[in-house]
């Protein structure tokens, strides 16, 4: 197998392009399907034109939308295939059920009934669309929670034992699936996807009302865009502090890398803005920032909601340092430590596997107890330094700022949106600074999105399935120059498609607010 | 009792199913297929939105595919896509431009023109069709692999499976593959023309030059199709003894294994027979009678009885449903290549609601294809590809 580490960056660095761009496009499905559906709802109670005009203006940018989410989607389960082939043995028997089910009870619920949404209207009852247009939007949520269930497990991984024999992890406990994790990040990530979707509608809407088009039918969109964008922001900021809780029980070394935090405290302060230190390392004495603005207690708070809390920095992890609640100092087990009982684990393992060929059934149980004590700690053999299992921290920490002030900004955006739309003194079809700040505002909510997931993804690093398989262990057998030319392969594709996508959206709001958007015939 | 080889011989079971289902909806590819050498503007539109109503049923069909192998035998997902990678990427690659073609294909805007848009269906459809019998295929002729779980602890080349250097290609230009690949193909645009011929309504020329597409297609889809089964019942196959943890404890080539195979599972001899028989009343009836419209279900039944019937002749009666060419030991059973007994567990009670989903695909289906597609539906206002 040449150059491992090149196929590890670059099967990364492949699998984030696709990520990447498939939730460019996820977001906007989730918030969308239910933003059409809650109109498609209003027409079917109140019969009017207007409505149905609204409901066909968004589902036809909801469908330019769908289907390159769909194309990037199907790269992603394969890849696991294709470019993570020893994760799908080490791990498939737990990560392949949700995928399978997704597909089952979410994709095919979607497919089935987007086709009836788009082309049915004259075909089937109009009870009988208006289900079809929620069930489209609920296919793509169950999608949403399946697939997230499983990136739950990679970051929080339960419901499993390993079995020495198989040499892979087998579920043990399905239900265990769902933990605080999953739950937290599916409404997260799903809820965001409402916040998202509502700035779109109310950007394509304030364009219109720059442009003096369709006044009524803007306001209109505004109203269902900015309620259920505001809904799904509030939740998404409650879910981030759950997240944020469960983060720093589970991965206290994500938290620490997203905070840049090297030496944690009691009464902990967060920092709001500042500069890392590129020349910080877990053993010097540098300052952890070149420039900072904190606020007191704020990490504490955000990780263990008691602003007396001890949090623990990168440094302190590594060395084995913790304060528990009592307020006594307690030792963890160090990173030195993980390093060697994960070296052990692999050496029961070789054991295990040998007299498990030689058919010796005491050295098979012997071999089988060591591993077991020392397996939470499996992933750490394949490192040979403690550097090895630290987060890219520079990436981490400004993700999270950028996911956390734009999120920030969001909610500010909202309530103004909303002031403007129902107090008379902020009319928004007259304020156009306000619909110009929507309509620039747009591209930035795709920013805060992806920077979320920048957060979740780069600070779990360098663990594909955390504390059990580091991401170097679980790649495929494939020589460097042929990921680097599908990543050019994909890159060029996706890039073609979207510049196409932006082209037809665009062309379609163009054209279609040119018309009057007050009838139905679209 | 569910035992873990009953479980293991039922998640073969399902995924035979969804291979066949996935199979009959190729037929989208084959629509696709004849796409770009259609003359007609007009009758490109309307072959497009026949087939794009139903595009988003195979690819779902395919993930579905795609997934339960990954939760049923693992090591089958991560041997063969990780191994033979090029192939899996290229069918990846014909997919993924297919899902936004249709909808792209005539809107205003998308920069490319329509014809690129068809150019991208095009490849789907033959691309699609042809590599997706090169991976079938090698279930019966093998692969280039082998499987070391002990690899998981060298810290230098941590991975369990290992292929051909060339990575898939050899699968892709090996000419017993392509046989089943070209096989595909003109089955699907047989189906294409089947289906189109129940779900179009236009002039009495369109119906004639679909009912000439059944017949050249197919013969040719006979043809190779015929030659492929030849292969398999002359081919030797391995017969596998499984020892303790599910390993495989020895390994021996059978010649003419799959011949009888077909003797010992005589159910699903019976399956390829009748599909044979089926498929082919729906060719002779749909080419003789003057106006003969249901071809395509009868077809499409017949088509999934005999994919089906391959799948069960590759993975039932003590064989490896992917044999290794490098290393016979490392061949893949239904036996040494699953999930647990928890997961299969697990999972099987979740497959009980496929009866549920088939139910709603067929009631949505039956809703909108009430009324067949006319070039004057393309006229009207809404969504169309």
């Amino acid at each position: 197998m040449d150059d491992l580490m090149t196929v590890v960056d670059w099967s990364r660095a492949q699998f984030a392009l696709t990520a990447i761009y498939h939730w460019l496009f996820v977001p906007l499905t989730l918030g969308l399907s239910v933003i059409v559906a809650i109109m498609e709802s209003i027409y079917l109670k109140t019969k009017s034109e207007k409505w149905l005009a609204a409901t066909k203006f968004w589902m036809t940018l909801f469908g330019i939308n769908f289907a390159i989410g769909v194309a990037t989607g199907i790269i992603l389960e394969f890849e696991f295939g294709t470019n993570w082939s020893n994760y799908s043995w080490f791990v498939g028997d737990i990560f392949g059920a949700p995928l399978a089910i997704e597909g089952l009870l979410a994709f095919f619920m979607e497919s089935t009934f987007v086709a009836v949404m788009f082309f049915g209207w004259n075909k089937v009852s109009p009870r009988f669309h208006l289900a079809s247009t929620w069930l489209t939007a609920i296919g793509a949520s169950i999608s949403a929670l399946w697939i997230l269930v499983a990136n739950a497990w990679m970051q929080y991984p339960v419901g499993m034992e390993f079995d020495p024999a198989q040499m892979r992890n087998v579920m043990d406990n399905f239900w265990a699936l769902f933990s605080g994790m999953a739950v937290n990040k599916f409404l997260h990530a799903t809820l965001s996807g409402w916040a998202l979707s509502g700035v779109f509608v109310i950007g394509v809407s304030c364009w219109m009302l720059w442009k003096k088009r369709n006044t009524e039918f803007a306001i209109r969109s505004i109203k269902v865009g900015a309620w259920v964008g505001l809904a799904g922001l509030l939740l998404t900021m409650w879910t981030g502090d759950g997240s944020a809780v469960e983060v720093t029980r589970t991965q206290p070394m994500k938290l620490a890398a997203m905070e840049g935090l090297y030496k944690g405290s009691k009464s902990q302060s967060i920092v709001a803005m500042g500069l890392v230190n590129p020349d910080k390392t877990w053993d010097n004495t540098e300052d952890e920032y070149l420039f900072e603005v904190s606020v007191p207690y704020g990490l504490s708070i955000l990780a263990k909601h008691d602003p007396n809390a001890f949090v623990p920095g990168i440094s302190d992890i590594i060395e084995g340092f913790d304060i528990n609640e009592a307020g006594d100092t307690i030792n963890t087990v160090s990173y030195a430590e993980r390093i060697a009982r994960g070296k052990a684990a692999h050496e029961a393992l070789r054991d295990f596997d040998k007299a498990r060929a030689a058919g010796d059934k005491a050295l098979e149980n012997d071999a089988r107890a060591r591993l077991k004590a020392d397996y939470p700690y499996f992933g750490y053999g394949y490192f040979e330094s403690v550097d090895e299992a630290i987060p890219p921290v520079a990436m981490t920490f400004y993700s999270f700022r950028i996911m956390v002030i734009l999120g920030s900004y969001f909610l500010a955006f909202y309530i103004l949106v909303l002031l403007a739309v129902y107090w008379d003194k902020l009319p928004i079809e007259r304020t156009r600074w306000l619909q110009l700040l929507a309509i620039v505002s747009v591209p930035f909510m795709w920013v805060c999105s992806e920077a979320g997931w920048v957060v979740a993804e780069v600070g779990r690093q360098p663990w594909t399935v955390q504390d059990l398989l580091p991401t170097r262990a679980a790649i495929s057998s494939i020589p460097s120059s042929s990921v680097i030319t599908t990543f050019w392969l994909f890159a060029a594709i996706f890039t073609l498609l979207l510049i196409a996508e932006v082209s037809i959206m665009m062309r379609q709001i163009s054209k279609r607010s040119s018309t009057n958007l007050e009838t139905a015939n679209l | 009792m569910m035992t873990l080889e009953y479980l293991q011989n039922y998640w073969w079971l399902l995924i035979s199913v969804l291979g066949g289902i996935l199979v009959f909806l190729l037929f989208v590819q084959g629509g696709q297929s004849m796409l770009l050498f259609t003359g007609s503007a007009d009758r490109r539109n309307l072959i497009a939105n026949s087939m794009g109503r139903k595009w988003e049923l195979t690819f779902t069909t395919l993930v579905v595919f795609g997934g339960a192998f990954f939760a049923s035998f693992p090591l089958f997902y991560s041997t063969s896509f990780g191994g033979a990678y090029w192939l899996w990427i290229l069918i990846l690659f014909s997919f993924v431009v297919q899902a936004v073609s249709y909808e792209y294909r005539r809107k205003k805007g998308n920069l490319y023109g329509t014809r690129f848009y068809d150019l991208l269906l095009f490849i789907n459809g033959v691309v699609g069709c042809v590599l997706l019998g090169v991976a079938v295929s090698m279930f019966f002729f093998g692969a280039e692999f082998t499987v070391a779980r002990g690899n998981l602890l060298d810290a230098q080349a941590p991975v369990i499976s290992t292929w051909a250097p060339t990575h898939g290609f050899e699968a892709i230009f090996n000419w017993k593959n392509l046989v089943l690949g070209v096989a595909v193909l003109f089955l699907a645009r047989t189906l294409a023309c089947l289906y189109m011929m129940n779900n179009i309504k236009e002039d009495v020329s369109f119906f004639r030059t679909l009912k000439n597409g059944v017949l050249v297609n197919g013969v040719i889809f006979l043809i190779f199709f015929l030659w492929f089964l030849t292969m398999v019942l002359l081919a030797p196959g391995l017969t596998v003894t499984t020892g303790e943890y599910g390993y495989t404890a020895s390994v021996e080539t059978t010649e003419y294994f799959y011949f009888f195979n077909y003797l010992h599972l005589w159910w699903a001899l019976v399956a390829l027979l009748l599909g044979v028989v089926m498929v082919l009343y729906a060719l002779i009836r749909s080419i003789v009678a003057n106006h003969y419209t249901k071809g395509i279900w009868w077809g499409g039944f017949g088509v999934f009885l005999v994919v089906c019937s391959l799948f069960w002749v590759a993975g039932y009666g003590g064989g490896a449903y992917y044999p290794s060419l490098l290393d016979p030991m490392s061949s893949l059973t239904l036996r040494n290549s699953s999930s647990s007994e928890f997961t299969l567990t697990a999972m099987s009670y979740v497959s009980i609601i496929i009866p549920f989903v088939l139910g709603y695909i067929w009631y949505a289906w039956a809703s909108m294809d009430r009324r067949k597609l006319t070039p004057d539906e393309l006229k009207e206002d809404g969504h169309k590809y």
